[in-house]
Order: structure tokens, then C-alpha cells, then sequence
């Protein structure tokens, strides 16, 4: 059962660490549009 | 479309638990193996997405080098990226299922071997674009994914006409499996589809989005360097 966990987990790991780096390059993207406003 | 999105999501979540549910409860559990079979249901359809996503990339980097059309380039880039990480999902899930029931974590096997080949491929194609920041980055990405993808038939077919220490296809090929099973095995496929065609949602418009913010600041550059001072 430890293996079958594992390999789950990982599964949702993956594509958590994935959506993570996702919504953070949104986030910049937005800062950026809002320094560009600015100007 | 905004509205849309939030919809489809919460679909999509309530489709990956109640396929995790199958998955981990109701699929009959295998004679030999056990519980550990159970990987089988997130291990092949994260493959196949891959499959399907790296294909859609060959697609559309055809149309790319036939048409120049942006956004043929920038479906190619998502799907790349997103298949990218359904392989990486395959090569882990791969080992973890192998150590309990070959015994080891990993064998150069040819159906192995070649999906490690895949990933590397499009890791290459993904740092090319990142990394390079001439004009005729698309142009170079498009020809090598062209090639890349000739390894999916290969990956798939592997199994077929090559004697490997990986399963027999357990659709097609000679290979059978409980219609219990294949029922679970194609809702994951489906929660996993779904949830691949949200994710490549939401990176295409990030990346819409990227190339809109790109053209403003060297807009803005032109502009600065252009006022009188």
C-alpha cells in the first residue's frame, strides 16, 4: 500500500508544483501590467 | 469564456475524485500484484494524455511552419509544457509501481528507455524556448518538434513488436483486462484528459497574456528612446 500511496502522491505533487509555478508567473504578470499602467 | 472556466473546473474536480474513488475502491483489486496495481490507473492515462498532448504539439508546429500563425506556436508551447509534466508523472509513477513487483526501480528496457527519450526531447524543446531569444526561436522549436514526435509511435508501438520487460498493452495487442477495470481505467482517462485541457487553458491564456506584456514594454522602449530629452 506504501508504494501505491507513493506513486499518488507524487502524481499530485507534480501537477500541484506545477499549477504553483503557474499561478505565480500570472501573479508577476500582472504586477508587470500594473507598473506599466503606471507609466 | 471567463464564465465558463470555473464551471469546467469544478466539473473536472468532482470527475478526479470520484475516478480516484474507482480507483482506490471500487476497480476489483489485480490476482498477482494487489493493491499496488492500482498505479495502473493513474500511470496509463497520464500517459496516454501525454501522448495526445505531444501529438497535438506535432500538429500544430506543422501548421507553425506552414502558416507562421502565432497561435499555432503558442498551442504548440502549452502542450509541450503540459505534456511535459504528464510524462514526468509517467516516469515517476513508472519505478514506483516497478520496485514492488520486478524488484528494481528502473531497467534500460527499450519502452523505458524511449519514454525517458520523449521527456528529454521536450525538456530540450521547452529550455530552447526559453532560453533562446532570437526571432527564429518558434521556427527552431517547430522543426524539433516535428522530430521529437516521431518518438510517440515509437514509445507506444514499442511494446507491440519489441519483446520488453514492460506489460503487453492491455488494449489491443493481444492484451486483455477486466471490463471493471478498463471501465475505471478510461474515467481516469477522462478526469485526466479533462483536467490536462483546463491546465493547457490556463497556460495558453498566461501566455497570451506574456506576449501582450512583451510588446507594451518594447513599445514603451521605442517610445522612451524616441521623446526628445
Amino acid at each position: 500500500m506504501t508504494y501505491l500511496y507513493a506513486a499518488y502522491a507524487a502524481t499530485w505533487i507534480i501537477h500541484v508544483a506545477y499549477l504553483g509555478w503557474l499561478a505565480r508567473g500570472y501573479v508577476r504578470l500582472r504586477q508587470e501590467v500594473d507598473d506599466l499602467k503606471k507609466k | 469564456m471567463k464564465r465558463v472556466f470555473p464551471i469546467l473546473a469544478i466539473v473536472t474536480a468532482v470527475l478526479l475524485i470520484y475516478a480516484m474513488h474507482q480507483a482506490l475502491v471500487v476497480a476489483p483489486t489485480e490476482r498477482t500484484m494487489g493493491d499496488v496495481q492500482r498505479i495502473f490507473y493513474y500511470h496509463v492515462p497520464s500517459a496516454w494524455t501525454a501522448f495526445i498532448l505531444f501529438s497535438i504539439n506535432f500538429v500544430a508546429s506543422i501548421i507553425y511552419l506552414a502558416r507562421r500563425n502565432a497561435k499555432a506556436d503558442m498551442i504548440a508551447l502549452t502542450t509541450a509544457e503540459v505534456g511535459v509534466v504528464f510524462c514526468t508523472v509517467v516516469l515517476v509513477t513508472g519505478p514506483i509501481w516497478a520496485r514492488p513487483v520486478w524488484g528494481i526501480w528502473w531497467t534500460w528496457d527499450l519502452r523505458l528507455t524511449l519514454t525517458l527519450v520523449l521527456w528529454l526531447i521536450y525538456v530540450s524543446y521547452l529550455i530552447l524556448r526559453k532560453f533562446s531569444s532570437g526571432g527564429q526561436t518558434p521556427l527552431l522549436a517547430a522543426v524539433l518538434a516535428v522530430f521529437g514526435a516521431l518518438d510517440v509511435p515509437l514509445v507506444y508501438f514499442s511494446i507491440w513488436f519489441f519483446r520488453t520487460q514492460h506489460p503487453q498493452p492491455v488494449i489491443g495487442g493481444g492484451g486483455s483486462i477486466d471490463p471493471r477495470m478498463l471501465h475505471v481505467l478510461l474515467i481516469n482517462w477522462l478526469a485526466f484528459s479533462c483536467f490536462a485541457a483546463l491546465v493547457c487553458w490556463s497556460r495558453y491564456r498566461f501566455e497570451v497574456m506574456r506576449r501582450e506584456v512583451d510588446e507594451l514594454q518594447a513599445l514603451g522602449s521605442m517610445m522612451e528612446a524616441r521623446s526628445p530629452r
